[in-house]
């Protein structure tokens, strides 16, 4: 399985990981409002890093599974963590004043979302889009 | 690597198309500038042109709706235009509400709407 990774430490590391995950969504052959929701989340989910953990990193990878196919999107921060994180699945809960959609809105985008944090330790999320 | 986004006047109005996927420094440059742009030329509306742009994320969403009511504030009208589907789905699901910002299909019709609007 092919997979790559954009380091997420400045705003432009946003840029470089949506559309490093835009052009694997293209080659897989998601259509327009798919890659848009991918990109998107993308965007979500390195911004999250940006704005919380400091730094951290995107990873891409094309995925099978029987006869589907698709592609997982793994943040992965050794942040602050998230100590509530069903007050964080929340729509509307922000801790950055409106910044950010927050992450059910990444979940709503994606077809499968987990996330794992510990406080003082980092957060781990991994999302999956399939091709249909 | 920072680009500034034309912003042309046509009569009392300020014409903007976003031709290229918006960083957050670009977007953040554009809100200073078209206010800066509202006041040099004292327009009265202005239209945001979509058409090329193929998602907004909640940051994006947020400089747009923050240029939009500071406009307002200073007496200029603004209309979003060329929203594409993909963009309008992905908005939504993500839970982003523009409800108080007037659209309209394309560039064309946003003008038209905002001479109505501007009642001239």
């Amino acid at each position: 399985m092919m997979d790559s990774s954009v380091k997420i430490i400045n705003e432009w590391d946003i840029v470089a990981a949506r559309q490093l995950g835009r052009n694997v969504a293209k080659e897989l052959g998601f259509g327009t409002v798919d890659q848009a929701r991918i990109t998107t989340a993308i965007s979500e989910l390195a911004r999250n890093i940006y704005l919380y953990a400091g730094q951290g990193e995107i990873t891409i990878e094309k995925i099978e599974s029987g006869t589907k196919k698709g592609m997982t999107i793994i943040s992965r921060d050794a942040g602050p963590g998230i100590p509530d994180l069903r007050k964080v699945m929340e729509d509307g809960f922000s801790t950055s004043g409106g910044l950010g959609a927050g992450l059910p809105g990444v979940k709503r985008l994606m077809d499968e979302f987990s996330i794992e944090s510990t406080p003082g330790e980092g957060t781990l999320i991994q999302s999956v889009k399939w091709l249909k | 690597m920072n680009m500034r986004i034309p912003i042309l006047k046509l009569h009392d109005c300020l014409l903007v198309s976003i031709q290229w996927e918006l960083d957050d420094q670009t977007a953040l440059q554009f809100q200073e500038d078209l206010l800066h742009k509202i006041h040099e030329t004292s327009a009265r509306g202005v239209v945001i042109d979509f058409t090329s742009i193929d998602f907004i994320d909640s940051f994006i969403a947020k400089v747009l709706g923050d240029v939009i009511s500071m406009s307002k504030l200073m007496g200029a009208k603004v209309v979003i235009t060329g929203i594409q589907p993909a963009v309008a789905i992905t908005l939504i699901e993500l839970g982003i509400r523009l409800e108080e910002v007037m659209t309209a299909l394309d560039l064309e019709k946003g003008l038209e709407k905002l001479q109505r609007e501007l009642g001239d």
